[in-house]
């Protein structure tokens, strides 16, 4: 697990690091999924990154796809293209825009950035492998606001009646969205009890504990259904003085004051552990 | 080359020439699928399912994910065909179409079937008449509107072999025949099916192409000499074929099963308008109006679509055109 605890902190890192170079990005939810990240592209997913179309692969669907640069730092630590080019994220003719495609970086599997489209996406991924006899795993993470989609929910029907048992969703679930709480807004409720309801093997997790991501996904994959792990995750998740406090969606120029004690102190983790 | 025959209704709907030949080339081609939501019935999707029981995928009532799913499927190296009614295959897949599958570089077909007011009796909600200007702008996408059942094979084999979207019109009718059984078409061609020197008909799809010609033979009697041109392609428009009617006949009516907002007469006009070739031109398709229930004939008398409609648009062309030449 320190193996996975020094990914996700790494990954934290180069996403604040190019974000506030940068001086604009979605930073809130980046850092909420940075631990399922690690321990998806540091325990359970077969990939190559000298070979991001390798047949053999799992596939990851960002479905929430402006929190791309939590997935470009895991791929830039684990080798799909060098570091240095985070620093590129979001300028013109970057191989790094700021909602995933996969037209344009090594290791994107599928463009996203309309939200609800992405997980439908890896649904039609994880039928047609089915439909080649093939035993590739496709994941998605799909964010809560991103939940009130109803083409999500055409996913969460048709997923257990395909027997997609090839198809792992992942529920970003931050407890925010653009415009202020989800809860405030229009509640995903009991979404584990509903994604149960539709026919899935649903887990609740702590989003931040990474033995409990790693056994939950575990558990997913032995299961006959497509699974549904609802990660109870904290947005902004690694910058104390941003965690779970509103406007943390995207922050621009000015909102990262602050960004070089939380880079500071995050490397110092990381080097105790070293 | 396109080898044309005297025209006559067919006896098979284009909707089962697109099936008929899908069947074919799914025989050669391990990555074809069928993906339906719930209308597959009404495209002879049983007769695929039959062959192809594992090939056949019936996702429910969801355009939406009719077109994010097809998107994921080309994503792992499928080639899908996915079909609903134009009006859902266009207004309600639009963002859908758009990001997943066009702007996501996925090679997915999609078929539209009951275009314009070719659905009659199911009314303002079915009718398309829209679908064109809706997926038009949409970078490097291909839009076709097979006039006859020869046109329509040739178009699925050419979608199933070219990487790429594929927007196919197939009205739920029959076709009227147009074209030689070996004949060969080109992508971004369009085939001029009746010489003529006074005005070019422009047309797309069977209905209005068959219009088109009993407007040319209307003329006739009048002794005027009109072109008709099948467009085949809407997307690439064929701009060659549009400007020389234009120089050589001096005035152009298109035809179309569609709004004349943002579909053939947009795109015609277009072409001449950024070549510098306006001449006198006249549009009909469905006006500015929503659609109702009624047969396919009668709606287009109501919506001045008929053959004598064009005749008349036609007439009125040319009056401008001598106009100018006085």
């Amino acid at each position: 697990m320190d193996e996975l605890k020094k990914f996700a902190l790494e990954i934290r890192i180069e996403t604040l690091n190019m974000l506030s170079k940068h001086g604009f990005g979605h930073v809130g939810g980046s850092l909420s999924i940075a631990d399922a990240l690690a321990v998806l592209y540091g325990k359970h997913m077969k990939y190559d990154p000298k070979n991001p179309k390798w047949e053999g692969r799992d596939y990851l669907v960002l479905s929430k796809g402006h929190c791309g640069p939590a997935l470009y730092s895991t791929l830039a630590i684990k080798g799909f293209f060098p570091r240095e080019e985070l620093l590129t994220i979001n300028k013109l003719g970057t191989r790094l825009p700021s909602h995933t495609d996969k037209n344009l970086t090594p290791g994107i599997d599928m463009t996203t950035g309309a939200l609800g489209q992405g997980v439908s996406c890896a649904l039609g991924m994880a039928l047609g492998l089915k439909l080649q006899g093939k035993k590739n795993i496709v994941y998605s993470i799909i964010g809560d606001g991103e939940a009130q989609e109803g083409q999500v929910w055409e996913t969460m029907l048709i997923a257990p009646n395909k027997g997609l048992s090839n198809f792992i969703v992942i529920l970003d679930n931050n407890r925010q969205q653009l415009d202020g709480f989800t809860d405030d807004i229009s509640s995903l409720g009991d979404v584990c009890r509903k994604a149960e309801a539709f026919g899935w093997f649903a887990v609740d997790v702590d989003g931040h504990d990474l033995a409990a991501i790693d056994q939950a996904i575990e558990e997913c994959k032995r299961s006959e259904k497509p699974g549904f792990i609802n990660l109870k995750t904290i947005k902004g998740k690694g910058w104390p003085a941003k965690e779970a406090v509103l406007g943390n969606h995207a922050l621009r120029g000015a909102a990262f004051e602050g960004v070089d004690e939380v880079l500071a102190d995050l490397r110092r983790q990381l080097e105790a552990m070293q | 080359m396109v080898k044309l025959v005297k025209g006559t209704i067919e006896d098979i709907e284009l909707t089962r020439a697109y099936n008929q030949q899908l069947i074919a080339l799914a025989e050669e081609d391990p990555r074809i699928v069928d993906v339906e939501a719930d209308v597959g019935n009404c495209i002879f999707g049983p007769e695929f399912q039959k062959v192809f029981p594992d090939r056949y995928v019936n996702l429910g009532v969801c355009e939406q994910s009719l077109s994010s799913v097809s998107a994921g499927l080309s994503a792992v190296g499928l080639i899908p065909f996915c079909h609903a009614f134009a009006a859902f295959a266009s207004r309600r897949m639009c963002d859908q179409n758009y990001i997943s599958v066009a702007y996501a570089k996925n090679n997915v077909k999609i078929i539209a079937s009951a275009p314009g007011i070719s659905s009659g009796e199911n009314g303002g909600t079915h009718h398309a008449c829209e679908d064109i200007a809706l997926v038009r702008p949409i970078p490097n996408i291909v839009i076709m509107d097979p006039a006859d059942s020869t046109a329509m094979r040739w178009a699925v084999r050419k979608a199933a072999e070219t990487f790429g979207v594929f927007y196919i019109r197939a009205e739920r009718l029959n076709g009227y025949r147009v074209y030689e059984e070996d004949s060969e078409f080109e992508l971004g061609k369009a085939n001029v099916i009746r010489n003529g020197n006074d005005v070019t008909l422009i047309a797309e799809g069977s209905l209005i192409l068959n219009n088109c010609l009993k407007a040319a033979e209307i003329l006739g009697k009048k002794g005027i000499s009109a072109r008709v041109v099948d467009i085949f392609t809407i997307k690439p428009i064929d701009v060659d074929t549009i400007i020389r009617c234009a120089r050589e006949t001096g005035a152009i009516v298109t035809a179309e099963n569609h709004s004349i907002t943002g579909g053939l007469g947009s795109a015609v006009a277009e072409v001449l308008c950024d070549n510098c070739c306006v001449v006198p031109m006249k549009r009909i398709g469905i006006p500015n109006r929503f659609g109702e229930v009624g047969q396919p004939a009668e709606l287009m008398e109501i919506m001045h679509m008929t053959d004598k409609d064009i005749a008349e648009a036609a007439l009125t062309a040319i009056a401008e055109k001598r106009r100018n030449e006085k």
